[in-house]
Protein backbone atom coordinates (compact mmCIF):
# COMPACT_ATOMS: atom_id res chain seq x y z
CA UNK A 1 0.00 0.00 0.00
CA UNK A 2 1.40 3.34 -0.96
CA UNK A 3 0.96 5.47 2.10
CA UNK A 4 -0.23 8.95 1.43
CA UNK A 5 2.62 11.27 2.03
CA UNK A 6 1.90 13.42 5.05
CA UNK A 7 3.44 16.41 3.38
CA UNK A 8 0.49 17.76 1.44
CA UNK A 9 2.06 20.27 -0.90
CA UNK A 10 -0.06 22.99 -2.47
CA UNK A 11 0.03 21.41 -5.96
CA UNK A 12 -2.18 18.44 -5.15
CA UNK A 13 -4.45 19.88 -2.56
CA UNK A 14 -6.87 22.71 -2.09
CA UNK A 15 -5.72 26.21 -1.39
CA UNK A 16 -6.58 25.67 2.27
CA UNK A 17 -3.21 24.04 2.71
CA UNK A 18 -1.19 26.92 1.39
CA UNK A 19 0.52 29.03 3.99
CA UNK A 20 -1.62 32.02 4.78
CA UNK A 21 -0.44 35.45 5.75
CA UNK A 22 -1.69 37.08 8.91
CA UNK A 23 -2.83 40.68 8.92
CA UNK A 24 -3.54 42.24 12.26
CA UNK A 25 -5.03 45.73 12.07
CA UNK A 26 -5.74 47.98 15.04
CA UNK A 27 -6.25 45.00 17.31
CA UNK A 28 -7.40 45.89 20.82
CA UNK A 29 -8.42 43.45 23.54
CA UNK A 30 -9.94 44.42 26.84
CA UNK A 31 -10.73 41.99 29.61
CA UNK A 32 -13.19 42.33 32.42
CA UNK A 33 -11.38 41.90 35.71
CA UNK A 34 -13.14 40.05 38.55
CA UNK A 35 -13.72 43.46 40.14
CA UNK A 36 -15.72 44.50 37.11
CA UNK A 37 -13.14 46.88 35.67
CA UNK A 38 -11.87 46.88 32.12
CA UNK A 39 -8.26 45.94 31.62
CA UNK A 40 -6.63 46.68 28.30
CA UNK A 41 -4.25 43.86 27.45
CA UNK A 42 -3.31 45.02 23.96
CA UNK A 43 -4.05 48.29 22.26
CA UNK A 44 -4.06 49.08 18.59
CA UNK A 45 -1.68 46.32 17.54
CA UNK A 46 -0.96 46.31 13.84
CA UNK A 47 1.39 43.78 12.29
CA UNK A 48 1.68 41.63 9.22
CA UNK A 49 3.10 38.17 8.78
CA UNK A 50 3.74 37.28 5.13
CA UNK A 51 2.66 33.83 3.95
CA UNK A 52 5.23 31.29 5.04
CA UNK A 53 7.10 33.77 7.17
CA UNK A 54 8.57 33.01 10.58
CA UNK A 55 7.71 35.96 12.81
CA UNK A 56 8.69 36.30 16.45
CA UNK A 57 7.16 38.55 19.05
CA UNK A 58 9.50 39.64 21.82
CA UNK A 59 8.61 41.78 24.78
CA UNK A 60 8.55 42.03 28.55
CA UNK A 61 6.26 39.84 30.61
CA UNK A 62 2.63 40.86 30.47
CA UNK A 63 2.78 42.83 27.23
CA UNK A 64 -0.06 40.89 25.64
CA UNK A 65 1.90 38.53 23.44
CA UNK A 66 -0.26 35.56 24.35
CA UNK A 67 -3.39 37.68 23.99
CA UNK A 68 -2.38 38.49 20.42
CA UNK A 69 -2.01 34.79 19.63
CA UNK A 70 -5.41 34.00 21.12
CA UNK A 71 -7.02 36.55 18.78
CA UNK A 72 -5.26 35.06 15.76
CA UNK A 73 -6.39 31.53 16.62
CA UNK A 74 -9.96 32.71 17.06
CA UNK A 75 -10.15 31.38 20.62
CA UNK A 76 -11.04 34.91 21.70
CA UNK A 77 -12.83 37.75 19.98
CA UNK A 78 -11.07 41.09 19.66
CA UNK A 79 -12.64 44.10 21.37
CA UNK A 80 -11.69 46.28 18.40
CA UNK A 81 -9.73 45.91 15.20
CA UNK A 82 -9.48 42.82 13.08
CA UNK A 83 -7.36 39.81 12.29
CA UNK A 84 -7.22 38.45 8.78
CA UNK A 85 -5.78 35.04 7.99
CA UNK A 86 -5.24 34.63 4.28
CA UNK A 87 -8.11 36.65 2.90
CA UNK A 88 -10.56 35.58 5.60
CA UNK A 89 -11.53 37.66 8.60
CA UNK A 90 -11.09 35.65 11.80
CA UNK A 91 -14.46 34.92 13.38
CA UNK A 92 -14.54 31.80 15.49
CA UNK A 93 -11.81 29.19 15.37
CA UNK A 94 -9.46 29.76 12.45
CA UNK A 95 -8.98 26.84 10.07
CA UNK A 96 -5.60 25.21 9.77
CA UNK A 97 -4.08 26.58 12.94
CA UNK A 98 -1.94 24.67 15.41
CA UNK A 99 -0.91 25.84 18.84
CA UNK A 100 2.16 24.99 20.86
CA UNK A 101 2.48 26.10 24.45
CA UNK A 102 5.26 26.45 26.97
CA UNK A 103 3.66 23.81 29.15
CA UNK A 104 3.42 20.81 26.86
CA UNK A 105 -0.30 20.50 26.29
CA UNK A 106 -0.24 16.73 25.92
CA UNK A 107 -2.95 14.39 27.14
CA UNK A 108 -1.36 12.64 30.11
CA UNK A 109 -3.86 9.76 29.75
CA UNK A 110 -3.07 9.12 26.10
CA UNK A 111 -0.05 7.33 24.71
CA UNK A 112 2.38 9.15 22.44
CA UNK A 113 0.67 7.67 19.38
CA UNK A 114 -2.80 8.71 20.53
CA UNK A 115 -1.55 12.17 21.41
CA UNK A 116 -0.12 12.74 17.96
CA UNK A 117 -3.21 11.18 16.35
CA UNK A 118 -5.53 13.73 17.96
CA UNK A 119 -5.23 16.29 15.16
CA UNK A 120 -6.35 14.07 12.27
CA UNK A 121 -8.89 12.26 14.46
CA UNK A 122 -10.60 15.55 15.32
CA UNK A 123 -10.74 16.34 11.61
CA UNK A 124 -12.60 13.08 11.08
CA UNK A 125 -9.76 11.05 9.56
CA UNK A 126 -10.36 7.29 9.94
CA UNK A 127 -8.49 5.79 12.91
CA UNK A 128 -6.21 3.56 10.88
CA UNK A 129 -5.14 6.30 8.52
CA UNK A 130 -4.60 8.70 11.40
CA UNK A 131 -2.45 6.12 13.20
CA UNK A 132 -0.29 5.59 10.12
CA UNK A 133 0.17 9.32 9.72
CA UNK A 134 0.96 9.72 13.40
CA UNK A 135 3.55 6.94 13.29
CA UNK A 136 5.24 8.67 10.40
CA UNK A 137 5.36 11.93 12.33
CA UNK A 138 6.64 10.26 15.47
CA UNK A 139 9.47 8.91 13.34
CA UNK A 140 10.12 12.33 11.85
CA UNK A 141 10.60 13.90 15.26
CA UNK A 142 12.92 11.05 16.19
CA UNK A 143 10.72 9.18 18.64
CA UNK A 144 10.19 5.92 16.73
CA UNK A 145 9.75 3.13 19.26
CA UNK A 146 8.14 5.38 21.86
CA UNK A 147 4.60 5.17 20.44
CA UNK A 148 3.16 3.34 23.44
CA UNK A 149 4.73 5.42 26.17
CA UNK A 150 2.74 7.83 28.27
CA UNK A 151 3.90 11.46 28.51
CA UNK A 152 5.08 11.09 32.11
CA UNK A 153 7.54 8.44 30.96
CA UNK A 154 9.30 10.89 28.62
CA UNK A 155 11.88 13.59 29.25
CA UNK A 156 11.03 17.27 28.76
CA UNK A 157 12.70 17.35 25.35
CA UNK A 158 10.89 14.23 24.20
CA UNK A 159 7.56 15.66 25.30
CA UNK A 160 8.34 18.74 23.23
CA UNK A 161 8.97 16.52 20.23
CA UNK A 162 5.59 14.87 20.75
CA UNK A 163 3.94 18.28 21.01
CA UNK A 164 5.72 19.35 17.83
CA UNK A 165 4.55 16.27 15.94
CA UNK A 166 1.00 16.83 17.26
CA UNK A 167 1.10 20.46 16.14
CA UNK A 168 2.48 19.77 12.67
CA UNK A 169 0.64 16.57 11.75
CA UNK A 170 -2.33 18.45 10.28
CA UNK A 171 0.06 20.42 8.08
CA UNK A 172 -1.18 23.73 9.49
CA UNK A 173 -1.23 26.95 7.50
CA UNK A 174 -0.39 28.81 10.66
CA UNK A 175 1.65 27.69 13.62
CA UNK A 176 1.20 29.65 16.83
CA UNK A 177 3.93 29.05 19.37
CA UNK A 178 3.71 30.50 22.85
CA UNK A 179 7.19 30.28 24.36
CA UNK A 180 7.37 26.63 23.33
CA UNK A 181 10.94 26.12 24.51
CA UNK A 182 10.80 28.42 27.53
CA UNK A 183 10.98 25.66 30.09
CA UNK A 184 13.78 23.65 28.51
CA UNK A 185 17.41 23.57 29.54
CA UNK A 186 19.88 25.37 27.25
CA UNK A 187 21.15 22.29 25.40
CA UNK A 188 17.74 20.76 24.76
CA UNK A 189 16.50 24.14 23.65
CA UNK A 190 19.13 24.39 20.90
CA UNK A 191 18.34 20.87 19.71
CA UNK A 192 14.63 21.62 19.58
CA UNK A 193 15.21 24.92 17.76
CA UNK A 194 17.19 23.12 15.06
CA UNK A 195 14.51 20.45 14.87
CA UNK A 196 11.80 23.08 14.52
CA UNK A 197 13.67 24.95 11.79
CA UNK A 198 14.19 21.72 9.86
CA UNK A 199 10.50 20.78 9.98
CA UNK A 200 9.40 24.33 9.29
CA UNK A 201 11.57 24.52 6.20
CA UNK A 202 9.86 21.39 4.90
CA UNK A 203 6.29 22.53 5.56
CA UNK A 204 6.63 26.32 5.53
CA UNK A 205 3.58 27.33 7.55
CA UNK A 206 3.40 30.94 8.70
CA UNK A 207 4.67 31.07 12.25
CA UNK A 208 3.92 33.47 15.08
CA UNK A 209 6.48 32.65 17.73
CA UNK A 210 6.44 34.22 21.18
CA UNK A 211 9.62 34.24 23.17
CA UNK A 212 11.54 36.05 25.88
CA UNK A 213 14.79 34.99 24.35
CA UNK A 214 16.07 37.53 21.85
CA UNK A 215 18.79 35.20 20.54
CA UNK A 216 16.16 32.60 19.82
CA UNK A 217 13.98 35.15 18.05
CA UNK A 218 16.77 36.41 15.79
CA UNK A 219 18.17 32.97 15.02
CA UNK A 220 14.83 31.51 13.96
CA UNK A 221 12.85 34.37 12.46
CA UNK A 222 12.44 36.39 9.32
CA UNK A 223 10.80 39.16 11.29
CA UNK A 224 11.06 40.21 14.92
CA UNK A 225 8.33 42.32 16.51
CA UNK A 226 9.07 44.18 19.73
CA UNK A 227 6.08 44.81 21.96
CA UNK A 228 5.73 47.29 24.82
CA UNK A 229 3.77 46.53 27.92
CA UNK A 230 0.61 47.79 29.64
CA UNK A 231 -1.14 48.07 27.39
CA UNK A 232 0.60 45.89 24.86
CA UNK A 233 1.45 47.62 21.62
CA UNK A 234 3.93 47.15 18.79
CA UNK A 235 7.03 49.21 19.31
CA UNK A 236 9.35 48.15 16.53
CA UNK A 237 9.52 45.67 13.68
CA UNK A 238 12.84 44.31 12.44
CA UNK A 239 13.35 42.21 9.34
CA UNK A 240 16.02 39.59 9.78
CA UNK A 241 17.77 39.00 6.48
CA UNK A 242 20.02 36.16 7.52
CA UNK A 243 20.10 33.61 4.68
CA UNK A 244 17.94 30.48 4.70
CA UNK A 245 18.33 27.68 5.48
CA UNK A 246 19.83 28.91 8.70
CA UNK A 247 21.65 25.68 9.56
CA UNK A 248 22.73 25.14 13.11
CA UNK A 249 21.27 27.72 15.46
CA UNK A 250 24.27 27.33 17.71
CA UNK A 251 26.62 28.49 14.94
CA UNK A 252 24.63 31.46 13.66
CA UNK A 253 24.97 33.07 17.06
CA UNK A 254 28.61 33.81 16.46
CA UNK A 255 28.24 35.39 13.02
CA UNK A 256 28.85 39.10 12.76
CA UNK A 257 25.54 39.85 11.00
CA UNK A 258 23.65 38.04 13.69
CA UNK A 259 25.44 40.04 16.37
CA UNK A 260 24.76 43.38 14.62
CA UNK A 261 21.06 42.61 14.28
CA UNK A 262 20.81 41.27 17.77
CA UNK A 263 22.47 44.44 19.09
CA UNK A 264 20.08 46.71 17.23
CA UNK A 265 17.02 44.83 18.40
CA UNK A 266 18.30 44.65 21.95
CA UNK A 267 18.64 48.46 22.03
CA UNK A 268 14.96 48.71 21.23
CA UNK A 269 13.96 46.01 23.68
CA UNK A 270 16.19 47.21 26.51
CA UNK A 271 14.19 50.34 27.36
CA UNK A 272 11.02 48.28 27.47
CA UNK A 273 12.43 45.67 29.75
CA UNK A 274 13.89 48.28 32.10
CA UNK A 275 10.61 50.16 32.16
CA UNK A 276 8.56 47.04 32.81
CA UNK A 277 10.97 46.01 35.52
CA UNK A 278 10.87 49.41 37.20
CA UNK A 279 7.11 49.33 37.14
CA UNK A 280 6.83 45.89 38.67
CA UNK A 281 9.46 46.80 41.28
CA UNK A 282 7.48 49.94 42.06
CA UNK A 283 4.30 47.94 42.39
CA UNK A 284 6.01 45.47 44.71
CA UNK A 285 7.37 48.20 47.00
CA UNK B 1 48.85 -6.38 55.59
CA UNK B 2 45.82 -6.65 53.36
CA UNK B 3 46.01 -10.39 53.48
CA UNK B 4 45.70 -10.34 57.25
CA UNK B 5 42.44 -8.42 57.26
CA UNK B 6 39.85 -10.29 59.28
CA UNK B 7 37.11 -11.74 57.10
CA UNK B 8 34.26 -9.95 58.86
CA UNK B 9 35.39 -6.58 57.55
CA UNK B 10 35.03 -7.59 53.93
CA UNK B 11 31.56 -6.60 52.64
CA UNK B 12 30.40 -10.00 51.43
CA UNK B 13 27.29 -9.37 49.24
CA UNK B 14 28.99 -6.65 47.17
CA UNK B 15 29.32 -9.08 44.29
CA UNK B 16 25.56 -9.33 43.82
CA UNK B 17 23.68 -6.30 45.11
CA UNK B 18 20.42 -7.57 43.61
CA UNK B 19 20.11 -10.52 45.97
CA UNK B 20 21.19 -8.33 48.87
CA UNK B 21 18.39 -5.89 48.12
CA UNK B 22 15.91 -8.73 47.72
CA UNK B 23 16.87 -10.15 51.08
CA UNK B 24 16.59 -6.72 52.65
CA UNK B 25 13.19 -6.22 51.07
CA UNK B 26 11.95 -9.60 52.32
CA UNK B 27 13.18 -8.82 55.79
CA UNK B 28 11.38 -5.45 55.89
CA UNK B 29 8.13 -7.04 54.66
CA UNK B 30 8.37 -9.65 57.42
CA UNK B 31 9.01 -6.96 59.99
CA UNK B 32 5.90 -5.06 58.92
CA UNK B 33 3.72 -8.17 59.19
CA UNK B 34 5.12 -9.08 62.59
CA UNK B 35 4.32 -5.53 63.73
CA UNK B 36 0.77 -5.80 62.44
CA UNK B 37 0.10 -9.10 64.18
CA UNK B 38 1.59 -7.83 67.42
CA UNK B 39 -0.59 -4.72 67.29
CA UNK B 40 -3.74 -6.81 66.72
CA UNK B 41 -2.83 -9.14 69.57
CA UNK B 42 -2.21 -6.22 71.92
CA UNK B 43 -5.50 -4.46 71.09
CA UNK B 44 -7.81 -7.49 70.98
CA UNK B 45 -5.96 -9.39 73.69
CA UNK B 46 -5.92 -6.32 75.90
CA UNK B 47 -9.63 -5.84 75.38
CA UNK B 48 -10.29 -9.48 76.29
CA UNK B 49 -8.00 -9.28 79.30
CA UNK B 50 -9.41 -5.99 80.64
CA UNK B 51 -13.00 -7.18 80.35
CA UNK B 52 -12.18 -10.64 81.78
CA UNK B 53 -10.39 -9.09 84.73
CA UNK B 54 -13.36 -6.85 85.37
CA UNK B 55 -11.54 -3.51 84.87
CA UNK B 56 -13.87 -2.73 81.99
CA UNK B 57 -17.51 -3.79 82.12
CA UNK B 58 -18.24 -6.25 79.28
CA UNK B 59 -21.94 -5.41 79.68
CA UNK B 60 -21.28 -2.03 78.04
CA UNK B 61 -18.17 -2.62 75.96
CA UNK B 62 -18.53 -6.24 74.86
CA UNK B 63 -15.78 -8.80 74.87
CA UNK B 64 -13.89 -10.26 71.91
CA UNK B 65 -14.72 -13.87 72.79
CA UNK B 66 -18.40 -12.99 73.18
CA UNK B 67 -18.34 -11.05 69.91
CA UNK B 68 -17.01 -14.18 68.25
CA UNK B 69 -19.85 -16.19 69.80
CA UNK B 70 -22.38 -13.66 68.53
CA UNK B 71 -20.86 -13.89 65.07
CA UNK B 72 -21.11 -17.66 65.10
CA UNK B 73 -24.67 -17.43 66.38
CA UNK B 74 -25.62 -14.90 63.71
CA UNK B 75 -24.36 -17.21 60.98
CA UNK B 76 -25.55 -20.54 62.45
CA UNK B 77 -28.92 -19.60 63.96
CA UNK B 78 -29.76 -16.48 62.01
CA UNK B 79 -31.79 -13.63 63.44
CA UNK B 80 -35.39 -12.84 64.20
CA UNK B 81 -35.65 -11.35 60.69
CA UNK B 82 -34.29 -14.29 58.68
CA UNK B 83 -30.77 -15.55 58.11
CA UNK B 84 -27.82 -13.23 58.34
CA UNK B 85 -27.23 -13.72 54.60
CA UNK B 86 -30.69 -12.40 53.75
CA UNK B 87 -30.14 -9.37 55.95
CA UNK B 88 -26.66 -8.80 54.59
CA UNK B 89 -27.99 -9.05 51.05
CA UNK B 90 -30.66 -6.43 51.80
CA UNK B 91 -28.12 -4.00 53.26
CA UNK B 92 -25.58 -4.61 50.51
CA UNK B 93 -28.26 -4.10 47.86
CA UNK B 94 -29.25 -0.79 49.42
CA UNK B 95 -25.67 0.38 49.79
CA UNK B 96 -24.66 -0.59 46.23
CA UNK B 97 -27.87 0.83 44.80
CA UNK B 98 -27.32 4.11 46.60
CA UNK B 99 -23.68 4.11 45.61
CA UNK B 100 -24.45 3.67 41.91
CA UNK B 101 -27.30 6.16 41.89
CA UNK B 102 -25.36 8.77 43.86
CA UNK B 103 -22.19 8.34 41.80
CA UNK B 104 -24.05 8.57 38.51
CA UNK B 105 -25.92 11.70 39.56
CA UNK B 106 -22.79 13.22 41.09
CA UNK B 107 -20.67 12.64 37.99
CA UNK B 108 -23.26 13.91 35.52
CA UNK B 109 -24.28 16.99 37.48
CA UNK B 110 -20.71 17.70 38.60
CA UNK B 111 -19.40 17.68 35.04
CA UNK B 112 -22.36 19.70 33.76
CA UNK B 113 -22.03 22.39 36.40
CA UNK B 114 -18.24 22.33 36.25
CA UNK B 115 -18.19 23.07 32.55
CA UNK B 116 -20.89 25.74 32.61
CA UNK B 117 -19.80 28.88 34.40
CA UNK B 118 -23.24 30.49 34.43
CA UNK B 119 -25.05 27.46 35.82
CA UNK B 120 -22.40 26.92 38.47
CA UNK B 121 -22.61 30.56 39.57
CA UNK B 122 -26.38 30.30 39.88
CA UNK B 123 -26.56 26.94 41.65
CA UNK B 124 -23.26 27.21 43.58
CA UNK B 125 -24.51 28.87 46.80
CA UNK B 126 -27.51 26.53 47.05
CA UNK B 127 -25.31 23.49 46.74
CA UNK B 128 -23.16 24.85 49.53
CA UNK B 129 -26.23 25.40 51.69
CA UNK B 130 -27.53 21.89 51.06
CA UNK B 131 -24.08 20.51 51.74
CA UNK B 132 -23.93 22.22 55.12
CA UNK B 133 -27.19 20.77 56.43
CA UNK B 134 -26.92 17.40 58.19
CA UNK B 135 -28.22 15.24 55.36
CA UNK B 136 -28.44 12.10 57.44
CA UNK B 137 -31.61 13.57 59.00
CA UNK B 138 -33.23 13.34 55.57
CA UNK B 139 -33.47 9.62 56.34
CA UNK B 140 -36.39 10.29 58.69
CA UNK B 141 -38.24 12.14 55.96
CA UNK B 142 -37.53 9.46 53.37
CA UNK B 143 -38.85 6.74 55.67
CA UNK B 144 -41.99 8.69 56.47
CA UNK B 145 -42.49 9.44 52.80
CA UNK B 146 -41.56 6.10 51.22
CA UNK B 147 -42.16 3.54 53.96
CA UNK B 148 -39.98 0.78 55.38
CA UNK B 149 -38.85 -0.80 52.09
CA UNK B 150 -35.47 -0.58 50.39
CA UNK B 151 -36.16 2.55 48.37
CA UNK B 152 -35.73 5.16 51.15
CA UNK B 153 -32.46 3.46 52.15
CA UNK B 154 -31.12 3.63 48.63
CA UNK B 155 -32.18 7.25 48.49
CA UNK B 156 -30.39 8.20 51.71
CA UNK B 157 -27.22 6.37 50.67
CA UNK B 158 -27.41 8.08 47.27
CA UNK B 159 -27.78 11.52 48.83
CA UNK B 160 -24.69 10.99 50.98
CA UNK B 161 -22.69 9.64 48.05
CA UNK B 162 -23.88 12.30 45.65
CA UNK B 163 -22.28 15.25 47.38
CA UNK B 164 -18.89 13.64 47.71
CA UNK B 165 -18.75 12.57 44.08
CA UNK B 166 -20.35 15.76 42.88
CA UNK B 167 -17.78 18.05 44.52
CA UNK B 168 -14.94 15.97 43.18
CA UNK B 169 -16.31 15.82 39.64
CA UNK B 170 -16.95 19.56 39.77
CA UNK B 171 -13.46 20.31 41.02
CA UNK B 172 -11.98 17.86 38.53
CA UNK B 173 -13.58 19.70 35.64
CA UNK B 174 -12.38 23.01 37.03
CA UNK B 175 -8.80 21.77 37.25
CA UNK B 176 -8.63 20.77 33.60
CA UNK B 177 -5.56 22.17 31.90
CA UNK B 178 -6.87 25.17 29.95
CA UNK B 179 -4.02 24.87 27.45
CA UNK B 180 -5.21 21.39 26.62
CA UNK B 181 -8.71 22.68 25.94
CA UNK B 182 -7.41 25.56 23.83
CA UNK B 183 -5.27 23.08 21.94
CA UNK B 184 -8.10 20.75 20.92
CA UNK B 185 -10.44 23.63 20.20
CA UNK B 186 -7.91 25.10 17.79
CA UNK B 187 -7.67 21.68 16.17
CA UNK B 188 -11.38 21.93 15.54
CA UNK B 189 -12.93 19.92 18.37
CA UNK B 190 -16.65 20.34 19.02
CA UNK B 191 -17.86 20.87 22.61
CA UNK B 192 -18.78 17.17 22.76
CA UNK B 193 -15.30 16.19 21.61
CA UNK B 194 -13.74 18.53 24.17
CA UNK B 195 -15.78 16.79 26.88
CA UNK B 196 -14.94 13.32 25.59
CA UNK B 197 -11.24 13.81 25.03
CA UNK B 198 -10.31 16.34 27.71
CA UNK B 199 -12.83 17.19 30.40
CA UNK B 200 -14.09 13.75 31.36
CA UNK B 201 -10.77 11.87 31.36
CA UNK B 202 -9.22 14.71 33.31
CA UNK B 203 -11.98 14.76 35.92
CA UNK B 204 -11.80 10.96 36.17
CA UNK B 205 -8.77 11.14 38.48
CA UNK B 206 -10.76 13.17 40.96
CA UNK B 207 -13.93 11.14 40.62
CA UNK B 208 -12.22 7.82 41.21
CA UNK B 209 -10.36 9.17 44.20
CA UNK B 210 -13.71 10.13 45.70
CA UNK B 211 -15.25 6.68 45.21
CA UNK B 212 -13.32 5.20 48.15
CA UNK B 213 -14.88 7.65 50.60
CA UNK B 214 -18.18 7.53 48.78
CA UNK B 215 -18.66 3.81 49.31
CA UNK B 216 -18.10 4.19 53.03
CA UNK B 217 -20.85 6.79 53.05
CA UNK B 218 -23.17 4.54 51.05
CA UNK B 219 -22.88 1.90 53.78
CA UNK B 220 -23.44 4.50 56.48
CA UNK B 221 -26.53 5.79 54.67
CA UNK B 222 -28.02 2.31 54.28
CA UNK B 223 -27.32 1.36 57.91
CA UNK B 224 -28.64 4.57 59.41
CA UNK B 225 -31.80 4.38 57.33
CA UNK B 226 -32.30 0.82 58.57
CA UNK B 227 -31.78 1.85 62.16
CA UNK B 228 -34.41 4.56 61.63
CA UNK B 229 -36.94 2.02 60.44
CA UNK B 230 -36.76 -1.21 58.47
CA UNK B 231 -38.10 -4.73 58.18
CA UNK B 232 -34.79 -6.35 57.36
CA UNK B 233 -31.11 -5.49 57.22
CA UNK B 234 -27.96 -5.27 59.30
CA UNK B 235 -29.06 -1.88 60.62
CA UNK B 236 -32.20 -3.45 62.00
CA UNK B 237 -30.19 -6.19 63.73
CA UNK B 238 -27.99 -3.49 65.24
CA UNK B 239 -30.95 -1.49 66.51
CA UNK B 240 -32.53 -4.66 67.97
CA UNK B 241 -29.29 -5.57 69.70
CA UNK B 242 -29.14 -2.07 71.11
CA UNK B 243 -32.65 -2.52 72.47
CA UNK B 244 -31.67 -5.75 74.23
CA UNK B 245 -28.40 -4.35 75.66
CA UNK B 246 -26.30 -6.67 73.53
CA UNK B 247 -23.10 -4.83 72.52
CA UNK B 248 -21.51 -8.06 71.26
CA UNK B 249 -24.01 -8.41 68.40
CA UNK B 250 -23.49 -4.73 67.49
CA UNK B 251 -19.74 -5.34 67.27
CA UNK B 252 -20.34 -8.52 65.29
CA UNK B 253 -22.43 -6.57 62.78
CA UNK B 254 -19.69 -3.96 62.57
CA UNK B 255 -17.21 -6.67 61.70
CA UNK B 256 -19.46 -8.08 58.98
CA UNK B 257 -19.95 -4.64 57.42
CA UNK B 258 -16.22 -3.97 57.60
CA UNK B 259 -15.58 -7.08 55.51
CA UNK B 260 -18.11 -5.96 52.90
CA UNK B 261 -16.58 -2.49 52.75
CA UNK B 262 -13.07 -3.87 52.39
CA UNK B 263 -14.26 -6.05 49.51
CA UNK B 264 -15.81 -3.05 47.78
CA UNK B 265 -12.66 -1.01 48.41
CA UNK B 266 -10.66 -3.72 46.71
CA UNK B 267 -12.93 -3.63 43.65
CA UNK B 268 -12.68 0.16 43.49
CA UNK B 269 -8.89 -0.09 43.66
CA UNK B 270 -8.93 -2.53 40.76
CA UNK B 271 -11.03 -0.09 38.75
CA UNK B 272 -8.67 2.71 39.71
CA UNK B 273 -5.65 0.79 38.47
CA UNK B 274 -7.37 0.00 35.21
CA UNK B 275 -8.60 3.48 34.44
CA UNK B 276 -5.63 5.41 35.72
CA UNK B 277 -2.82 3.26 34.41
CA UNK B 278 -1.40 6.27 32.59
CA UNK B 279 -0.51 7.98 35.85
CA UNK B 280 3.08 8.13 37.00
CA UNK B 281 3.69 5.75 39.89
CA UNK B 282 3.60 7.58 43.19
CA UNK B 283 6.85 8.12 45.00
CA UNK B 284 5.97 5.70 47.76
CA UNK B 285 5.84 2.78 45.33
CA UNK B 286 9.51 3.16 44.49
CA UNK B 287 10.86 4.30 47.81
CA UNK B 288 14.54 4.62 48.51
CA UNK B 289 16.12 1.47 49.81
Amino acid sequence: MARKHPLRRPDGDSSADQPAGIQIVGLTKRYLTPKGEAFTAIKDVTLTVEPGQFCSIVGPTGCGKSTTLAQVSGLEKPSAGSVKVGDRLVDGITDGVSYMFQADALFPWKSVLNNVMMGPVLLGTPKREAAALAKDWIRRVGLAGFEDRYPHQLSGGMRKRVAMAAALINNPRILLMDEPFGALDAQTKVIMQNELLKLWEELRPSVLFITHDLDEAVALSDRVVIMTSSPGAVKDVFDVDLPRPRGNVQHIRHEQRFLDLQGRIWDSLKDEVTRAYARSAGAAA
Amino acid sequence: MIATLPEAEVPTPAADPQTAFKRRHRRSVTAVWVGRVVLAVIVIGGWQWFTAAGWVDPFFFGQPSEIWHSLVKLFSQGTAFGTIWENLWVTAKEAFGGFLLGTLAGVVIGILLGSNRYLSSVVGPYIRIVNSIPRIILGSIFIVAFGLGTFPKILLAAVLVFFIVFFNAFQGVREVDQNLIANVRVLGASPVQVARHVTIPSAMTWIIASLHTAFGFAIVGALVAEVLGAQQGIGLIISQAQGTFDPNTVFACMAIIAVVTLGAEFLISLLEHRLLKWRPPSRSEASAI
